[in-house]
């Protein structure tokens, strides 16, 4: 079926939302798409990626940045693994700022922004305020991993500009309700999303807000792909990723 | 960029040695102890991990360390935080003035994107890595994004970022304290592929001294 005859809705497989402040992990096939909406425009979302059949893969900030030449990853960009490969191809992207430096954060962290004796299960239930490093400890727990699978994340919706000396600077009210960020899987994908304040949002109030999470079919990539054909650089991670695919798939 | 000089003495160093290029480089720095890497003749990339000498999965974690001082270029004050939060080393001289914390380490498999699938078999500093790890029972999921020590990758406002060359001239160097007992793992850096050693990789000196 052409793409363009598919009726709305008919690529979506599941739809879910994660709550402000929780978490979420899937594993999903090779070319199935991740939508990622920031519903209330917060914020307050995290990344972790890996090569679901072989975990020691994963997401790799600095290679992602330094191959492509980019910190900053939108339309067309992929996130690369530490093995040359792609793991995520940025399909679509409508909120157009996306951080990937600045890492996430943890109790410690969210001890010095929302004071040390707010935020627990015993005065708010379960609308208590969870940290990012918990989250990911918690959804990664699911697949055999932990904190040493702890790696720099990609942060969807969160604009960090850097000063020409290098300092890092938190873009205030750049997020928009509704933004929303498509990643393509290149091999099957291992993903863990936390929807916790970004770790630079000088907000002293925490209120990450809801995401939600919508995963469509597996369309192949047709040979004009955008990101296949972006640049040398990510060619030549295409050309690595399928020869691994042709190996596992086989 | 705050350059500083030592007072430290390499006549009263406990460990002094020369390390070659393209080669791993690991050893235990306990509390209060100091490490000087020295960039013999300039322009050479010292590619940097460090581990929690009693807890190997608390370790240096780029995000924190830029996260905590707020800037992607380290220098002197600059401290190194893990992954846990804890601060595992503190620059305490520079002569320098610019590291980088975002470039990562060369790979095989990135230099095939980066440059060619010709260079796959060139060596590289992520093998440097693992080969130096696995003296300490640690492997492929020990690997974390690392410093780069002498190396400059600018980033302009509009995101770009390139490994352009180097600004360290020969003798310079970076002084660090060990805030607690941290294991070191270098990989001076063989990459002849981009301009981070200055088309040439070189020795540099690591220097020990003890606490006072």
């Amino acid at each position: 079926m052409n793409p363009a005859d598919t009726p709305p809705g008919a690529d979506l497989l599941r739809e879910e939302i994660i709550a402000a402040g929780g978490y979420w992990t899937r594993t999903l096939d090779r070319w199935q798409r991740l939508r990622i909406t920031d519903v209330e425009g917060r914020q307050a979302c995290s990344l972790l990626a890996y090569n679901a059949d072989q975990p020691t893969e994963r997401f790799n900030a600095p290679d992602t940045v330094k191959i492509q030449n980019q910190i900053f990853l939108t339309t067309g960009r992929v996130l690369f693994s530490d093995l040359g490969r792609v793991l995520f191809s940025i399909v679509d992207d409508t909120g157009g700022h996306h951080d990937a430096l600045a890492g996430f954060g943890d109790s410690a962290v969210d001890a010095a922004r929302y004071g040390t004796d707010t935020g627990t299960y015993r005065d708010l239930g379960n609308d208590f305020q969870r940290n990012a490093r918990d989250n990911f400890v918690m959804a990664l727990g699911r697949h055999g991993l932990g904190r040493r699978d702890l790696v720099m994340s990609f942060n969807p919706f969160a604009r960090v500009r850097v000063a020409p000396e290098g300092a890092l600077e938190w873009e205030p009210d750049a997020g928009r309700n509704g933004a929303a960020i498509e990643l393509r899987a290149e091999m099957r994908v291992l993903v863990a999303i936390s929807a916790t304040p970004h770790v630079l949002d000088p907000d002293p109030r925490y209120q990450p807000g809801p995401l939600r999470v919508e995963i469509q079919t597996a369309r192949a990539p047709g040979p004009d792909d955008a990101c296949r054909t972006f640049s040398d650089e990510a060619r030549r991670g295409f050309e690595n990723t399928d020869d691994y695919w042709a190996q596992v798939s086989a | 960029m705050t350059l500083l000089e030592s007072r430290l003495d390499p006549a009263s160093a406990v460990h002094d040695e020369i390390q070659l290029p393209g080669e791993p480089w690991t050893r235990v720095i306990t509390a209060g102890q100091r490490l000087r890497i020295v960039d013999l003749e300039g322009l050479q990339a010292v590619d940097t991990l460090c581990y929690d000498a009693h807890d190997y999965e608390n370790r240096y974690s780029a995000a924190n360390t830029i996260r905590a001082q707020r800037n992607l270029f380290l220098t002197t004050g600059s401290e190194l935080v893990s992954t846990e939060g804890d601060t595992l080393a503190t620059i305490v001289a520079d002569t320098c003035g610019h590291h980088d914390t975002v470039g990562g380490a060369c790979s095989a498999e990135s230099n095939t994107c980066r440059f060619g699938h010709h260079t796959r078999s060139m060596h590289n500093c992520r093998d440097n890595f693992l080969n130096g790890l696995s003296r300490h029972g640690m492997g492929k999921r020990d690997l974390a994004p690392n410093i780069n020590f002498f190396m400059n990758v600018p980033v302009t406002v509009d995101g770009h970022l390139d490994i352009v060359d180097g600004i360290s001239a020969p003798g310079a160097y970076v002084e660090l304290r060990a805030d607690r007992d941290v294991l070191f793992v270098i990989s001076n850096c063989p990459q002849l592929n981009n301009p981070c050693n200055g088309w040439n990789p070189t020795p540099i000196r690591l220097l020990v001294w003890d606490a006072g």
